[in-house]
């Protein structure tokens, strides 16, 4: 069923999705580090079931404005609201919203003193309350599900990059979330394991589940992406759906960009 | 050592009073410093500020200023009328905390601090962050030094002895050299070794702990 929406003026970049239910909803945000203006009154609109690439260069503000959405940094500025509920601050609250808002990081971060199938149930027990025997078979159903089933009793540390990142995701499933942060889930990953992580992940985008991925794996923005949001000093500068993004990019930022990661 | 093996009796029941006073002092100051070491890495900066504050008086202050203070100042203000034992070992407990906090806080700072994001993401709150994540994980590093002050602070309780609990092992050496008129230098060795007695064992079974926790993970 598709609702109509209304979605908060869309600033210089213009273009939002209508014909999607909002679910991410960032509107004017602003943030500083210091006298650095990191985020310049973004508003961004991600749908239900959309899955949104962002890319753009390095210091752009693309790992902050992933971090404000559950609040893992603050905001100075504007409204961030998940499923029409603004995060609230610091608190018991803010930990339950950000139950429902899963993250994937850079370097896995999953819980090294726990086995892998303890990474992916402590979540459901301790925030969810979900038995311990139910968290189990369902861990070991979603470890199963990207590919790591047989490793479930082994520490992170015994597994290689590849294996821990689709721990990671099996851990911000366990959750059921309503939508997953990826902060460039593959850039610290060799090269021989990128796509057994892009595979899930694009396995994830197909099933319907709403993603924010901040990445420059192009291929995985064509094959998965809606849309496309280039990013340069803190703010957004195009959006596009990624065929027209990658071939026909208008700004000359995104095409200098763009001009530099294709040569290399 | 005759007079001490003489008296030996007036030194095993010393050490015994000295032992409870260190096991008390124990438990006091490690729960005392993780919570303050817990309000030192909250979120919540005035908790951060009060526990700042806490260190920075009291490891900055002489432990006997500390005791008397506990010891003298506290039962002629509050008209409190514990006993030397009772207060002695509060003004130990506060004394050794600020250490504990310290070395706390060290070990909760040498964990990635990608350990404790990744359970703030999951929506873990500050207290399951700190007890099912962060600390299990500071652990090992915290061991060591946190023995180091455990092991200070058994020594330090001989102060407390000094300044007028009785019947323990620095009252069993005053005893035995002003009432019973005995030479100084043996009836003080004699509280030597009941303390070198705590000391090494403390320092033995902290070497315990740290080699079972270097082969598990
Ligand atoms: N905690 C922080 N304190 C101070 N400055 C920060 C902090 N985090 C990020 N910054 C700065 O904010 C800017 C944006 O950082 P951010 O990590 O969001 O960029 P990014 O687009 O993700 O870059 P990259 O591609 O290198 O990951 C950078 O200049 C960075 O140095
Ligand atoms: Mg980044």
């Amino acid at each position: 069923m598709l609702r109509r929406v209304t979605t908060p003026e869309g600033g210089a970049t213009g273009r939002t999705p209508t014909s999607r239910e909002p679910l991410v909803v960032m509107s004017g945000v602003d943030k500083h580090f210091g006298d650095l203006h990191v985020l310049k009154g973004v508003d961004l609109v991600v749908g239900r079931g959309e899955v949104l690439v962002v890319i753009g260069p390095s210091g752009s503000g693309k790992s902050t404005l992933c971090r404000t959405i559950n609040r893992l940094e603050s905001i100075d500025g504007g409204s961030i609201t998940i499923d029409g509920a603004e995060l609230p601050a610091e608190g018991k609250e803010l930990a339950r919203l950000r139950s429902d808002v899963g993250m994937v990081f850079q370097s896995f971060n999953l819980f090294a003193h726990k086995t892998v199938l303890e990474n992916v149930t402590l979540g459901p027990t301790k925030v969810r309350g979900v038995k311990k025997a139910d968290a189990d078979r369902r861990g070991r159903e979603l470890l199963e599900r990207v590919g790591v089933g047989h490793q479930a009793d082994k520490y992170p540390a015994q597994l290689s990059g590849g294996q821990q990142q689709r721990v990671a995701i099996a851990r911000a499933l366990a959750m059921e979330p309503k939508v997953i942060l990826f902060d460039e889930p593959t850039s610290a990953l060799d090269p021989e394991m990128i796509s057994e992580v892009l595979d899930v992940m694009t396995d994830l985008a197909t099933s319907g589940m709403t993603m924010v991925v901040v990445t420059h794996e192009m291929g995985f923005a064509r094959k998965a992406a809606d849309r496309v949001v280039f990013m340069a000093d803190g703010e957004l500068v195009e959006q596009a759906d990624p065929e027209t993004f990658f071939t026909a990019p208008r700004s000359p930022r995104a095409q200098d960009f763009l001009s530099k990661i294709f040569t290399h | 050592m005759e007079p001490v093996l003489d008296n030996l009796d007036l030194y095993v029941s010393g050490f015994w009073r000295s032992l409870e006073i260190v096991l008390w002092a124990a438990a006091g100051s490690l729960a005392l410093g993780i919570l303050l070491a817990a309000f030192r890495v909250s979120p919540v900066p005035v908790l951060q500020r009060l526990g700042a504050l806490y260190v920075a008086t009291i490891r900055n202050t002489p432990l006997t200023i500390v005791l008397f203070f506990f010891a003298f100042g506290v039962p002629a203000a509050f008209g409190v009328t514990w006993d030397f034992f009772a207060l002695g070992t509060v003004g130990l407990v506060v004394y050794t905390a600020a250490f504990v906090c310290e070395s706390v806080r060290s070990g909760v700072n040498a964990v990635d601090a990608g350990q404790a994001e990744a359970a703030r993401a999951l929506g873990l709150t500050f207290r399951q962050n700190l007890s099912l994540v962060v600390l299990p994980q500071a652990l090992r590093t915290v061991v060591p030094p946190t023995g180091s002050v455990i092991i200070a602070m058994i020594k330090n309780s001989a102060v407390v002895g000094a300044i007028g609990v009785s019947g323990d092992l620095f009252s069993a050496y005053r005893r035995m050299a002003s009432a019973l008129g005995y030479e100084r230098l043996p009836s003080i060795a004699g509280t030597a070794v009941g303390f070198l007695v705590m000391t090494l064992t403390a320092g033995a079974i902290l070497m315990v702990v740290e080699r079972r926790m270097a082969v598990s993970r």
